[in-house]
C-alpha cells in the first residue's frame, strides 16, 4: 500500500504502485455499493465542493454520489449558475470556497492545468475531474479497474484506443495508466486525430483499424469531441463511421474474448454499432458502476495522512 | 534498547482459543443463533479457528463472517492509506448473537467502529466480544466478554499476533518494547 498524496491532479505523476493502491481500495468500495445500506461514514464532517466550470453530467453525478456515500457534505458549483458569469476569476472563486473551509475541491475545467493551478493557491485537496485535453485521472482509474476485474491482470494485455486521441484527456490518462501498468497500447483513428507524436508516450500508432483490433484484448472507443474540434480535422461523421466505426464485420476480426469499452456518452451508429453497444462484449455500464467505486476510493485515500503516522491496532 | 518478547506460542494460542470457544458455548444456550464475525487482518482467522472448535462442541457448523471496520474508524484523516479489506457476511445478522473476534483489544476504538459497521448489516440480538489479548489502555467504555490472555503493557509498546494463515512460520504473539 502506497499513498501519501494530497491531490489527484493527473496520472502522469503517479507510480504504478500508487495506481494499484487506488484500484485495490476501490474493490472494497465497490462491495459497499452492493450492500443494502450503501453509505459509510468515512468522510463525515468533511466538505466537498464540486466545481464544474465545464459542463458535465455523468462525471459530476458519479462524484456527487461517491461523496454522498462517504457521508461528506457537498456544495455544487456550475459554470452556468455561478459568479463565473459575473467575471470572477478561478483564483477568487477558489479563495472564496476556501474561506468556507472546503476540504476537497473536485474541478472540471476547459483549461488544461486548471487543477494544478488551484492546488497551488488553496489548501484544500484538489481532484481533477477533467481539464481541457490534458487528463481525466479518475476515468483512467476506472478503466484500469474494469480491465483488471474482467481480465485478472493488466500487464501484457493489448489495449487499443480508437478514435479522437488528439483532443481526448481520457486517452492521455488511459495511456499513462496502461503503460505504467505494463499493457501494450495501440492508438488508432484518422491521422489528423492520431498523430505519430503519440509514439513518444510508448504507444503504437496505426491508421488501419483491422491492424489495430485484430490482436486487441480490450478495445476502448472514444467519442469524436465535436466541442473541441475544428471542422477541418476530417471530412465528416459518415466517413469516420465507414473507416473507423466498430461494426459487426470488424468485430468478427477481433479475438472472441475482446472487451469493448467506452467512457460515454456513446454516439450510437457513429463510433459503435448499436447492437454491439448492447451486447455482452460491452462493459460500458460496468464502467459506470466502477467509476463510483474508484471515485470513493480516491476521496478516501486523499482524506488520510493528516496525523502522526502510527497505526493503532 | 528495543526488544521483542514472545508472550504466547502456538500451543498457548490454540489452548486460549479452545478455552474461549468453551466459554462462548457456556454463555450461549441457543447455539444455532450464534455467528462469529472476525475483524481483519487477524481476527477473521481467529474467528475461523474458533468456528472449528465450536462446531465440535455443538455438533453443527457455526457461520463465520469478515467485517472490515476501516471506513468506520474515527481517525481516518490521520492515517496514511489505510488498507481496506473486503467485508464478507454471507448471512443475516438480524436477531443473531454476534461474537466479534479481534486479535488485540487496546483503545476500544476498533470495537466501537465494528459495532457501528455492523449496524449497516442488520440488528443483532446481542453482540459479544472475544479477543486473544487484552492489553489495557481503554479510551472508550468497552470490555471484552472472552479474553485469551490479559497482558499489562506500556502505552508505547506494541503487540503483534502472527498466524500461519497469514504466512508466519509459526503462530506467535509478541510484544515489541521500543
Amino acid at each position: 500500500m502506497s499513498w501519501n498524496r494530497k491531490h489527484l491532479l493527473d496520472i502522469e505523476s503517479l507510480s504504478a504502485e500508487e495506481i494499484l493502491t487506488v484500484l485495490d481500495t476501490a474493490r472494497a468500495f465497490k462491495a459497499v455499493g452492493e450492500r443494502a445500506i450503501k453509505k459509510v461514514p468515512a468522510l463525515r464532517g468533511k466538505t466537498v465542493v464540486n466545481l464544474f466550470v465545464e459542463p458535465s453530467t455523468r462525471t459530476r453525478i458519479s462524484f456527487e454520489l461517491a461523496e454522498q456515500r462517504l457521508s461528506a457534505d457537498i456544495i455544487n458549483f456550475s459554470a452556468e449558475a455561478s459568479s463565473f458569469k459575473k467575471g470572477e476569476t478561478l483564483k477568487d472563486t477558489a479563495r472564496n470556497l476556501e474561506a468556507l473551509n472546503a476540504d476537497f475541491i473536485v474541478i472540471r475545467h476547459s483549461a488544461s492545468g486548471a487543477p494544478h493551478f488551484l492546488s497551488r493557491v488553496v489548501n484544500a485537496s484538489i481532484i481533477n475531474a477533467g481539464d481541457g485535453a490534458h487528463e481525466h485521472p479518475t476515468q483512467a482509474l476506472l478503466d484500469t479497474f474494469t480491465i483488471r476485474e474482467k481480465k485478472g491482470r493488466i500487464a501484457g494485455l493489448n489495449v487499443t484506443i480508437l478514435g479522437d486521441i488528439l483532443y481526448s484527456r481520457v486517452a492521455r490518462s488511459d495511456i499513462w495508466a496502461l503503460t505504467k501498468l505494463g499493457a501494450k497500447v495501440t492508438l488508432c483513428g484518422p491521422s489528423t486525430l492520431v498523430p505519430k507524436t503519440f509514439e513518444q508516450m510508448g504507444c503504437r500508432v496505426t491508421h488501419d483499424i483491422a491492424d489495430a483490433i485484430r490482436e486487441a484484448d480490450i478495445i476502448n472507443l472514444l467519442r469524436i469531441q465535436h466541442e473541441r474540434q475544428r471542422k477541418t480535422m476530417f471530412p465528416g461523421i459518415g466517413e469516420y463511421t465507414t473507416l473507423f466505426g466498430l461494426n459487426k464485420a470488424r468485430l468478427a476480426l477481433c479475438k472472441p474474448d475482446a472487451l469493448i469499452m467506452h467512457p460515454g456518452p456513446i454516439n450510437r451508429g457513429v463510433e459503435i454499432d448499436s447492437d454491439i453497444a448492447d451486447s455482452g462484449r460491452s462493459v460500458i455500464l460496468e464502467q459506470v458502476t466502477n467509476g463510483l467505486a474508484v471515485r470513493m476510493a480516491a476521496l478516501f485515500l486523499l482524506n488520510g495522512g493528516k496525523g502522526p503516522q502510527e497505526i493503532a491496532p | 534498547m528495543p526488544e521483542t518478547i514472545s508472550i504466547l506460542n502456538a500451543a498457548a494460542i490454540q489452548r486460549a482459543l479452545t478455552r474461549i470457544a468453551h466459554e462462548i458455548a457456556e454463555r450461549n444456550d441457543e447455539s444455532r443463533e450464534v455467528v462469529l464475525i472476525g475483524i481483519p487482518k487477524v481476527g477473521d482467522v481467529l474467528a475461523q479457528r474458533l468456528s472449528v472448535v465450536l462446531a465440535q462442541i455443538w455438533q453443527h457448523p457455526v457461520p463465520v463472517g469478515i467485517l472490515d471496520v476501516t471506513m468506520h474508524r474515527d481517525d481516518l484523516d490521520q492515517l496514511m492509506a489505510p488498507h481496506v479489506h473486503p467485508t464478507v457476511i454471507p448471512f443475516d445478522v438480524t436477531g443473531k448473537t454476534v461474537v466479534l473476534v479481534d486479535d488485540v483489544l487496546f483503545s476500544g476504538r476498533t470495537t466501537r467502529a465494528a459495532m457501528d459497521a455492523l449496524n449497516d448489516f442488520g440488528r443483532p440480538r446481542r453482540i459479544q466480544l472475544a479477543v486473544l489479548v487484552d492489553r489495557g489502555h481503554r479510551e472508550l467504555p468497552i470490555k471484552a466478554d472472552f479474553v485469551g490472555k490479559n497482558v499489562p503493557t506500556a502505552f508505547k509498546e506494541g503487540i503483534r499476533v502472527r498466524l500461519q494463515e497469514d504466512g508466519a512460520a509459526a503462530d506467535e504473539v509478541i510484544l515489541n518494547r521500543p
